[in-house]
């Protein structure tokens, strides 16, 4: 092996980013409640996921609070095996991208299916869900 | 449109591959010199500069003016373009308008990324990123292999398109990768090393991924009075541009199997410069994963949807096919140093139309003399699709 170059080690910089959830925070409150809450448009009545605060639509600001429900179909999936930086300490996981029965779209893992019996077309639901480390979150499950 | 004819006049490519022998400045040095040098010229005659990098990966906040100052640039116009991995279209875009919009007579773009000068499961965190953290990576933990692997399986499903088509494109881009003297890899695979290669995000494997490489090009644009003026012999025109963009959420797409916004850009480019995908000789196409190549060809044209496989499969994106794509290796196996693509993208193709590619065996065939650059960035989150004909 080659001798490596040199070089110089910049100071290190360890960033965490505060994001602001006031106006979406029912979507994370409701996970606590075991339920799924979007937002749909008073105005025109389009039904956002993820939900919006503001309407891209017709740029109204003024949404309604709606539960979703938790049937959805895979539109398709990934198994993640290589992993980044700060999901290390997670075993591989699949992710899956579900269309629920309301027509929107989501992107979760998808748990308790190997990969060989994962398929684009399967029936699964979708479960709030607070993890072990306090984080509020979405997965799919087999039916 | 009343804008004026504008011309690629000079180009540079550095070596792309793991520079750890060069800081940021002094690899855009490797790809502003020669491009200074093709066009004959320097510096002090280009009024605009346009760098195009994402960034976030070395060390420096502000890479536009510590590449003007290091390149003899300072004092022109300047500006810092993003658009994840079509930063260099975007760079591109921006310098070729402000010389066909008469604000100014030459210009330069600029494409730069150092992307080893952190470790590899960070590269993989900040790339990760780019889509919609708040929604897709903070609890999920997608890559950008991940991104392009969800459009894989919805392909596979709908088209029956499968993983040796995938292996296929590799094949293809690391044999094209072995003739170019700037390429990341220098060796050809076989199908049989990618299906057998590790599973980084199923179903895509290792050779069907893009590698994280250090490079950067450069491209000095001109207007039809300064062609002359420099005595350009083979002034190479831009003769179509399109760009457009998809939502942050993957989820709000319409589909998993095409990029809107690349057939967007690619549409705008056609009727820009009055031309069909059946005109077009050469191609570079963004195959940051295998995928993304046979999504190419269907987003372009070169195929109706569904049929990218089929493409790969009768060899008709190589040299003597119908359109030669990736000759110069692709990001595949030349390397993606992401901000650099879309730049290095104009210059494989300037060489190309000036029947200057290095080696000889790759120069492609033409008659037309028009070629066509597909540079997206993020998954499908940007769009940038260039023609230009000699």
């Amino acid at each position: 092996m080659a001798t490596p170059l040199p070089t110089l080690r910049s100071r290190p910089l360890t960033l965490t980013y505060e994001i602001p959830i006031s106006k979406t925070n029912k979507f994370w409150s409701g996970i606590k409640e075991g339920k799924i809450y979007t937002t749909k448009c008073k105005k025109c009545g389009k039904l956002s996921f993820p939900p919006v605060a503001d309407c891209p639509v017709c740029l109204s600001s003024d949404p309604e609070w709606v539960e979703l429900s938790n049937e959805a179909e895979v539109e398709t999936f990934t198994h993640v095996a290589v992993l980044p930086a700060t999901f290390q300490k997670y075993e591989p996981y699949t992710i899956a991208i579900g269309k629920l029965k309301e027509g929107v779209r989501v992107l979760a893992w998808l748990k308790d299916v190997k990969l060989e019996n994962t398929k684009v077309g399967m029936k699964v639901k979708l479960q709030p869900k607070v993890t072990s480390e306090g984080m509020l979150t979405l997965e799919f499950l087999p039916i | 449109m009343s804008m004026r004819k504008v011309a690629v006049v000079g180009v540079g490519n550095s070596k792309f591959g793991s520079r750890q022998d060069v800081n940021l400045g002094e690899l855009a040095f490797e790809a502003v010199k020669p491009a200074y040098e093709d066009a004959g010229i320097t510096g002090k005659d280009i009024p605009f500069v346009a760098l195009g990098s994402a960034g976030g990966w070395y060390e420096e906040t502000l890479p536009a003016v510590v590449t003007a100052e290091y390149c003899g640039l300072t004092g022109a116009g300047l500006v810092h373009c993003e658009a994840a991995c079509a930063s260099g279209s975007a760079a591109f875009a921006t310098a070729y308008l402000d010389v066909a919009s008469g604000h100014n007579d030459v210009a330069i773009a600029i494409g730069l990324e150092k992307m080893r000068e952190v470790d590899g499961p960070t590269i993989l965190e900040l790339i990760g990123r780019a889509g919609y953290y708040f929604w897709e990576f903070h609890n999920f933990g997608i890559t950008f292999p991940a991104y392009y692997a969800l459009h894989a399986t919805a392909h596979m499903a709908k088209y029956g398109t499968t993983q040796e088509d995938l292996a296929l494109v590799s094949v293809k881009n690391h044999k094209y990768a072995a003739m170019n003297p700037v390429a990341h890899f220098q060796k050809e695979i076989t199908v049989e090393d990618a299906l057998k290669a590790a599973v980084i995000a199923w179903p895509l494997k290792l050779y069907d991924c893009c590698p994280i490489t250090d490079g950067a090009a450069a491209v000095i644009l001109a207007s039809e009075e300064k062609v002359k003026e420099f005595k350009i012999d083979t002034p190479v025109w831009v003769a179509g541009l399109g760009y457009a963009s998809g939502t942050a959420n993957l989820t709000n797409r319409e589909s998993f199997v095409g990029l809107t916004a690349a057939r967007a850009a690619a549409n705008r480019a056609f009727k820009e410069a009055g031309v069909t995908p059946d005109d077009i000789e050469v191609a570079t196409a963004h195959d940051c994963f295998t995928i993304a190549e046979i999504m190419a060809y269907e987003d372009i044209g070169f195929c109706k949807k569904g049929e990218g496989a089929k493409l790969i499969r009768e060899g008709q994106t190589e040299i003597g096919g119908k359109i030669p794509v990736n000759v110069d290796g692709g990001l595949k196996a030349k390397g993606h140093p992401i901000g650099a693509t879309g730049c290095s993208m104009i210059y494989e193709l300037t060489r190309q139309l000036r029947e200057q590619a290095q080696k000889r065996q790759r120069q492609v065939p033409l008659k037309k003399y028009l070629a066509l650059a597909h540079n997206v960035g993020g998954t499908g989150h940007y769009g940038y699709v260039t023609i230009l004909r000699r």
